[in-house]
């Protein structure tokens, strides 16, 4: 076996953390009939009473996880898609980010919050979205959004042991679409460490989810016309591993950063900002940001969500621009 | 004199408190040392000696008679930022309110990262909160949760102001905690203002306790000026929900005496006659003239209590003054747990 989807990745991870610790429990929305991505399906019949259905109500979920993490549980929280995250955003900016900050290390909040994000599955304005541009403005916080099936097993598996809150993105179109083979691949253990996925010396690319496919596989097709890039898989996005964007940024001289959420504002200028402040003397090209255009929302009709979307062909056009330059 | 002496005159009285002597000298006291702390602490403000305060006063009666209804070591508080009373039930001395007040680098209570009357202590069960209201009794219902799946035999007690019940966070609260029939009292302290908006700007109904109705939740509302009654009230609720009867709603009636905080000017939008009408009302005079009316105390007694609150306060004054304040770069620590 050990070919895995992401999906099946995460639901390893779950059952794993139920079995290896006793205060672990998964709260959500349908969770105890398996999500309605199947996530936590076949968890109700093998721990019976640590799969709790919750109100379609995301703050108390957010809130009650807050509450139980306190009390010593490591509640696993699923909101059904990031979208509908933000009525709980009171609870993650004034509560959970700030709880071991406040209270001086006193306690901490161990807990998990999963949630699909992004798009490319026709799921207009309210099933598309991405959401870690406001979550990585939280210290506190530790925002994790990987990429492949074995490091979704295993960062899961860390964010549940680790005593911070941790918001755990699962990228939504990934869950059935990326396989791969479990044993003997990299997994990344480790909160907030990169990983240098592909190694060239024209460009690097940055990405993470869905985009870190694209890229990928822009970056092949771009390997066979001589245009060789390092991608750099970011795997944890706060806190981020600065030490691994300003080692690639330096070799390579141009960079190119990629990511799905508007461009405004998103997590790219965070990523552009460093570079520029720390490996400017390393740069031969302007730091280029490829993202969705500044609309208030991915559009439901296929035309308007490729056009939203950034793809590999889009990802190998802007490579070779900055290539050339 | 010792109880023993006094107890023949008021045993029969004392009974239909439910509650021991050395119980109301508690509430007494407690009451007290509160009302002077937030004397004290309103003068320190004034002085220009502490940016920011907020107070308590009026409310001393419906907090000391709830928290009292807890097992302390074993229950939890989650408190708001009025609790003050609250909390030295649950072991805060006069020289922590300070500490906390001048934002010491002691404080227990995040040693100075929060306003003042942000209270938590985990050794204590106070849990930590902060100033948006009603996000804590998500927290209680977690705590409650957590609990029962845990077959541990606690109450959650948490507190908000009326105002709060208007929250979404309030209603999720509400709703999940009768769902799972969960160990958890709502407590709220209807003092009639939220900042300068009177109830009825709040909500459409009289009775805060009616929103009990809608979640199909016990629910009780108490004259909150009388200690005794408040006592009465919360303690059976406790029982009941440590014994497995869910969640319950109780409003306590009471008056904010005060302005909202240091920075509210009251006088803009409450009525002076409603201030003094309320202020008859003061929890702990009526304490006062039912204690002695019933002979529980002898005046001197009672006067030997407030000398020593009164010392117990310029103690702390005196004290906390000379704590350090924390250093500028402590503001880093703590972001994360390692």
């Amino acid at each position: 076996m050990a070919v895995m989807t992401v999906l099946e990745a995460v639901r390893t991870a779950l059952g794993e953390a139920l079995d290896a610790d006793a205060r672990t429990f998964i709260l959500g929305e349908d969770v105890e009939t398996g999500g309605v991505f199947r996530a936590t399906e076949g968890l109700k019949a093998r721990f019976p009473g640590r799969l709790i259905d919750t109100p379609l109500a995301e703050s108390s979920i957010v809130g009650v996880s807050i509450g139980a993490a306190h009390y010593g549980m490591r509640p696993i929280a699923e909101i059904q898609f990031a979208d509908f995250i933000h009525s709980a955003f009171d609870q993650f900016v004034s509560e959970a980010s700030r709880w071991s900050y406040r209270t001086r290390g006193e306690s901490s909040l161990p807990m998990v919050v999963r949630t699909p994000w992004g798009g490319g599955v026709h799921g207009g304005q309210h099933h598309s979205q991405s959401i870690e541009a406001y979550y990585t403005h939280l210290p506190g916080l530790k925002v994790v959004a990987p990429s492949f099936p074995a490091d979704y097993r295993s960062l899961l598996r860390a964010s549940v042991d680790d005593p911070n809150p941790v918001l755990f993105l699962e990228h939504k179109r990934t869950y059935r679409l990326i396989r791969q083979e479990i044993d003997g691949a990299a997994a990344e253990t480790v909160i907030g460490r990169s990983r240098v996925t592909r190694r060239g010396g024209d460009l690097t690319i940055y990405a993470y989810g869905l985009m870190l496919h694209e890229s990928l596989a822009a970056a092949e097709s771009l390997s066979a016309e001589g245009i060789e890039c390092t991608v750099v898989d970011l795997l944890t996005l706060l806190p981020l591993d600065v030490e691994t964007i300003l080692e690639t940024a330096r070799n390579t001289g141009k960079v190119l950063i990629v990511h799905e959420d508007t461009l405004t504002g998103g997590f790219g200028g965070e990523i552009a900002a460093l570079i520029a402040e720390h490996a400017f003397e390393y740069l031969d090209a302007p730091v280029r940001r490829l993202a969705a255009p500044d609309i208030p929302a991915m559009p439901y009709a296929h035309a308007m969500e490729a056009f939203f979307m950034p793809d590999r062909d889009k990802i190998a056009t802007a490579a070779r621009e900055l290539a050339a330059y | 004199m010792t109880a023993k002496e006094r107890r023949p005159r008021s045993k029969e009285t004392i009974d239909q408190y439910l509650l021991s002597e050395q119980q109301l000298e508690e509430m007494y006291e407690t009451m007290l040392l509160a009302r002077r702390l937030n004397e004290r602490m309103l003068a320190l403000n004034r002085q220009g000696r502490a940016p920011f305060f907020i107070g308590g006063t009026g409310q001393e009666a419906a907090q000391v008679g709830a928290a009292m209804s807890l097992k302390r070591g074993e229950d939890y508080l989650v408190p708001y930022y009025r609790d003050l009373a609250m909390n030295l039930v649950f072991g805060m001395s006069a020289r922590e309110a300070m500490l906390n007040l001048l934002a010491k680098k002691d404080d227990p209570h995040g040693g100075g990262r929060q306003m003042p009357s942000h209270w938590g202590v985990g050794s204590r069960k106070v849990v930590t909160g902060g100033s948006v209201v009603a996000t804590q009794l998500l927290h209680a219902a977690g705590i409650a949760l957590a609990a029962k799946m845990s077959s541990d035999p606690i109450v959650v007690l948490t507190c908000c102001g009326e105002g709060s019940t208007s929250k979404g966070d309030f209603h999720e609260a509400l709703n999940f905690a009768q769902i799972h029939r969960l160990p958890v009292i709502f407590y709220v302290q209807n003092n009639g203002y939220a900042i300068s908006e009177s109830t009825e700007k709040e909500m459409p109904i009289a009775h805060v306790a009616d929103r009990a109705r809608a979640y199909n939740m016990h629910s009780a509302s108490v004259d909150g000026m009388d200690a005794i009654a408040v006592y009465q009230t919360v303690k059976p609720a406790v029982d009941q929900a440590r014994r497995g009867g869910g969640p319950f709603l109780i409003e306590a009636r009471c008056y904010r005496l005060g302005a909202h905080s240091s920075d509210d000017d009251d006088s803009r939008y409450r009525p002076k006659a409603e201030l003094e009408e309320w202020t008859q009302k003061d929890p702990i005079t009526l304490f006062r003239r039912r204690v002695e009316t019933d002979k529980v105390f002898p005046p001197e007694e009672l006067d030997e209590i407030e000398e020593r609150v009164t010392a117990e306060v310029q103690d702390a004054v005196e004290w906390a003054t000379n704590q350090p304040d924390p250093a500028p770069e402590d503001a880093l620590g703590f972001v994360y747990r390692e």
